[in-house]
């Protein structure tokens, strides 16, 4: 006998097309569901919060494993491809950093051999560990639905926790991202009850870059995990460091602004005082953190 | 509910299986193929227990559907030793005293093993991230490092 209950019955299939795929998922309507990593999905169904009867593999469907990059088109990331090797992809290591760090406080080893940027996109958690950075990084979903492809910012994507503007037949095929600016800096820092592998009780993710159209001449950006209902960017802290020269002073007064933009709630993980508290002095440490490595 | 049938190579052995499209990878390895070195701690990614090798990376196996395994490569920790010669993460974990109920034993050697295959001189830092996912109740970790910084030596 296991000590845990298994999973619930379902078929699997795994089509060969787009165009199969969705067509599938649109006749089953409410009763089939995509997956890639399934670390999700299979908790969930195991806790039986979802029961589809039919799961969709999409990881065999075109470009889903792949990964490239070219100057004028950026990243793209397709949305099979591990965490693990994400993280380990060169360009990636060399113009988006602050994705492979998010991407590293994910879970373990052997989850990130499973685990999806993309899954965690659309699994839509406001705790997801890699949502703060691809916004701030600007991603773009490619996503193939009854018209075909389309491209939608990732920025208008979440509507609620577990809820996107993804309609039934929609599959994510890939997120891009164009070259960020030059110089651009990053930090993320994940507050969790353990070290590691827990989900996050605060993240907050910053970046900064040299941009000749500010006062300051720099522009940041802050965007924040597990304290509102969606994933959360700050827009007050671009406004208020772009605007006057940059400052311990004016760090704080940034930091202060996310503290008042989040909406936190009480959860075993942590109680919504608390979440506002951390967000003021996690906010503190990053962006001091991304401003000291733009001044080196 | 249809049954699929799969083909792939456990241990190095070929093996073809039905199963159905809910079964986990772990739950084939112990029912169908009476694989019980592989454990069932936690069923939710939490615990390790479950680490196998599929296609040259750990996963949880308790996350993986026995489907998704057609033409795939496993590595259980039946698969470690071979005839007569322990793995030496295998031998180091028995010398250091790094087993103690030993229900995590199993994901421990193939996590560390996956490791010193990727990284074949890991620091202590390198080895604790690559355990996170490797909860053990009993040792207390520090001999279970001792074992892999040996290991990685051997
Ligand atoms: C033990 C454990 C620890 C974890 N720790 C963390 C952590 O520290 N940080 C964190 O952020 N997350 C964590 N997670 C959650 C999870 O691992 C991540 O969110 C992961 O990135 C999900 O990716 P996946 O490919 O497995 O998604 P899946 O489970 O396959 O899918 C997630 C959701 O997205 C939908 N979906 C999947 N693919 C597509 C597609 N192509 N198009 C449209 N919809 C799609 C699915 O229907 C499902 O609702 C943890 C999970 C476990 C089990
Ligand atoms: S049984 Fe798979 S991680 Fe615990
Ligand atoms: S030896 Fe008992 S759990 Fe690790």
């Amino acid at each position: 006998m296991n000590a845990y209950p298994g999973l619930p019955e379902f078929d699997y299939l795994k089509p060969d097309t787009y165009a199969e795929a969705s067509e599938f998922l649109v006749a089953h309507a409410g009763e089939a569901r995509p997956f890639i990593g399934g670390t999700d999905l299979f908790v969930q169904m195991r806790d039986r919060v979802l029961r589809p009867k039919y799961l969709v593999d999409v990881k065999g469907l075109e470009g889903m494993d792949e990964i490239s990059f070219d100057n004028s088109q950026g990243l793209t990331i397709g949305a099979a491809v591990n965490m693990n090797r994400l993280i380990a992809a060169p360009e990636v290591i060399e113009h988006y950093q602050i994705l492979a760090e998010a991407a590293q406080s994910v879970a373990s080893y052997q989850l990130r051999t499973r685990a999806t940027i993309v899954g965690n996109i659309c699994n839509a958690s406001p705790a997801g560990d890699t949502i703060g950075a691809s916004l701030l990084l600007d991603g773009m979903l490619n996503i193939y639905g009854g018209q075909g492809m389309r491209q939608e910012p990732l920025s208008t994507f979440f509507l609620g926790p577990g809820e996107t503007i993804l309609q039934t037949g929609d599959i994510v095929a890939s997120i891009q991202f164009l070259l960020p600016p030059d110089g651009l800096k990053g930090k993320y820092i994940k507050l969790g009850r353990n070290k590691l592998s827990d989900l996050s009780i605060v993240g907050v993710t910053a970046v900064g870059y040299p941009d000749a159209d500010t006062k300051s001449g720099l522009h940041f950006k802050l965007a924040l995990a597990s304290v509102a209902p969606v994933p959360l960017v700050v827009e007050q802290v671009g406004e208020i460091l772009g605007s006057t020269p940059v400052t311990e002073e004016t760090l704080k007064g940034a930091a202060e602004a996310a503290m008042e933009a989040c909406t936190p709630i009480d959860d075993v993980r942590g109680s919504a005082r608390y979440r506002k508290l951390m967000v003021r002095n996690l906010s503190l440490n990053a962006l001091r953190d991304v401003w000291h490595k733009l001044r080196k | 509910m249809g049954f699929h049938r799969i083909n792939l190579t456990v241990n190095g052995e070929f093996e073809q299986v039905d199963v159905t499209g809910y079964m986990t990878l772990l739950d084939m390895l112990r029912e169908k193929l009476v694989l019980t070195g592989t454990k069932n701690g936690c069923a939710a990614g939490e615990c390790g227990a479950c680490t196998v090798m599929m296609n040259g990376e750990p996963v949880n196996s308790c996350l993986v559907l026995a489907v998704e395994c057609d033409e795939a490569e496993i590595v259980t920790v039946e698969g470690l030793a071979s005839d007569t010669q322990l793995d030496p993460i295998q031998k180091a974990l028995i010398d250091a005293g790094g087993v103690q109920c030993g229900y995590c034993t199993p994901g421990i050697l193939i996590a560390s093993r996956a490791l010193i295959d990727r990284n074949p001189d890991p620091s202590e830092s390198e080895i604790r991230a690559a355990l996170v996912g490797n909860l053990c109740r009993c040792t207390g970790y520090m001999r279970i490092i001792e074992a892999v910084q040996e290991a990685a030596k051997m």
